[in-house]
């Protein structure tokens, strides 16, 4: 069999393996996302974005749309992974894949693929949702999808690394606990961050998913605190040292071998 | 003369810690071999496996595997290998048929094609009828099979198990060994580490015995067993002895009224021994080792190995 055809079928493997674990534990994985949004939407979009008025020109329910989104998916992304890739260690079935002839980019292609997947699905039951409170616009199909997908990889492979180095559950949850929900929150998903003063201006500039927040508010709603080009620079830097730093932790055997 | 299935030279390995698990092993396990790797625990038996299924790091040696290096091409040696662990390695919430059909696409093999084979292996093992119980659900046997049967699914040339049959009953074991004979027979290259020494004698053509991470034994089966010195046997009489028979050439002992216990020298046979009691009037009824073969020279080889009589 063909090298190329051998990494193929060796990366669908993974990746339908992936998805049928995060399918087969649905309510676990997909509702949670989707009535938790439903509920933000609820209180911050009809009851209290009543009394807010516009942001950038939008109804405030518009206006936390695109971050309401990308929470979910950044979340979702992260989660997929870290919990998946650390089950696999802490059950010691990764077992099966480092004695397999499969490379170490298809092992984390495999998994980041997972965690892109299952954001995917959770984007799109959360628009769903959205959908039943705003007419959602779409202003540039190309950047929306670009985003999405480029913030899904980035999260998933941040995922990875956590797995990598957690010992115990405990280690699982606390990056997304104590650092990936309050960037989240700061990030702008519910203000433009021209609200705050100078000073916690240049300190939010700091928060990457800022730049994810708001190239992918460009996408939906035509309005973005940061230069588009700018947005798209970070991602793709975070994005190549992730993934950099991934496969050198696979390489080194780093959290699997001994 | 065709390559050997595994090849080690000089292999170390030192853990973090400082532990040297391997001080420089050297081995070579012919194809087609049938072949059993013993020691205690802690010898380095794992140790080993891990490093030629690339689980463990190896700090020096090299190994080849059907004559490709494992440090220029690991993944063609991957290719030749199936691991049976010896712990029950699985996603306890898959169902068995994922289990091995994932492990075929890890190694390339199409999905369709893989649910044929995974059929054919499953049928071997007895798990088809269980092929959509999650793993979490099977007993200790049927976990131990489902685990030779992934490691089937890419059909390897080396087949290494690690402990295969512990924890199994008797019946299963049993039908474990014919099924690792057959395939064996069919060509596959099997190494064995099994703390059952009657299991490595009755299947295995070769062994090595390695301990303290060194291998201090390295034979033909045949030929380690007959450098036994010295036999002993359990005898069940025909009726109640009042005290051990006097035989020239035996060590006799009585164990109780009808059980006797008869050492016997390689330079004797036990035509001998059983003429003496005969001509005593002494019957016996039924004959077995007291202690399996290769188990005596295992002690004795480890007991020397750390300066104890043997």
């Amino acid at each position: 069999m063909r090298r190329r055809q051998r990494y193929w079928n060796a990366f669908r493997t993974i990746l339908t393996k992936e998805v049928l674990r995060f399918t087969r534990i649905w309510m676990q994985t997909i509702l949670p996302p989707a009535i938790t949004t439903a509920l933000y939407f609820i209180i911050f979009g009809t009851l209290i974005g009543g009394q807010i008025g516009e942001m950038d020109g939008f109804p405030y329910i518009d206006f936390i749309v695109p971050g309401l989104i990308l929470m979910s998916v950044i979340a979702n992304s992260y989660a997929n992974v870290v919990s998946s890739f650390y089950s696999s260690k802490f059950q010691h079935y990764v077992e099966e894949l480092l004695i397999a002839p499969v490379p170490n980019w298809i092992i984390l292609a495999g998994f980041v693929a997972g965690g892109v997947a299952r954001g995917l699905v959770v984007g799109i039951v959360v628009t769903g949702v959205s959908l039943l409170f705003t007419d959602l616009q779409i202003h540039s199909y190309a950047v929306t999808l670009l985003v999405f997908t480029l913030t899904s990889v980035l999260f998933a492979t941040a995922g990875f690394i956590n797995a990598v180095f957690a010992n115990s559950f405990d280690d699982i949850s606390i990056i997304p606990t104590f650092v990936l929900t309050p960037l989240t929150y700061l990030g702008g998903v519910f203000y433009s961050i021209r609200l705050l003063p100078e000073f916690w201006q240049q300190v939010s500039l700091a928060n990457p998913v800022l730049y994810m927040i708001n190239a992918f508010r460009y996408g939906l709603l035509g309005v973005t605190d940061i230069p588009l080009w700018m947005a798209f620079g970070i991602i793709l830097v975070f994005i190549v040292g992730l993934l950099a730093y991934s496969l050198w932790l696979l390489q080194r055997g780093v959290g699997i071998k001994t | 003369m065709s390559d050997p299935a595994l090849s080690i030279s000089a292999l170390r390995k030192v853990y973090a810690g400082g532990f040297e698990a391997l001080r420089g092993i050297d081995l070579d396990v012919p194809e087609g071999d049938f072949f059993a790797l013993l020691g205690p625990n802690g010898a380095g038996k794992s140790t080993t496996i891990g490093i030629v299924t690339s689980l463990v790091t190896k700090t020096s040696g090299r190994v080849r595997v059907f004559g490709t290096d494992l440090d220029r091409d690991p993944e063609t040696v991957k290719s030749h290998i199936g691991l049976v662990p010896q712990e029950f390695n699985f996603n306890q919430f898959e169902p068995v048929v994922e289990v091995v059909v994932n492990q075929a696409g890890y190694y390339g093999v199409p999905r369709r094609q893989a649910y044929g084979r995974a059929r054919q292996v499953l049928e071997q093992l007895d798990l088809w009828d269980r092929r959509d119980t999650v793993v979490r659900q099977l007993s200790g046997g049927m976990k131990r099979r489902l685990m030779i049967a992934r490691a089937l699914m890419h059909r390897p040339r080396l087949l290494i198990l690690d402990e295969p049959t512990a924890g199994v009953d008797i019946e299963i074991r049993r039908s474990m060994w014919d099924f690792l004979s057959e395939i064996n027979r069919q060509g596959t290259t099997i190494i064995l580490t099994t703390h059952y020494l009657e299991e490595a004698e009755s299947l295995c053509r070769h062994i090595a015995i390695i301990n303290g991470g060194e291998i201090v034994e390295r034979a033909a089966m045949r030929q380690l067993l007959r450098q036994l010195q010295l036999e002993t046997f359990v005898l069940t009489v025909g009726g109640p002895l009042a005290g051990a028979p006097q035989i020239p050439g035996y060590a006799v002992q009585l164990l109780d009224e009808d059980t006797l216990e008869v050492s016997i020298p390689r330079e004797q046979s036990i035509n001998g021994l059983f003429a003496a009691l005969t001509a005593q009037g002494i019957q016996v009824v039924s004959l077995r080792n007291k202690q399996n073969r290769l188990e005596q020279l295992f002690i004795g080889l480890v007991q020397n190995r750390r300066g104890a009589p043997a």
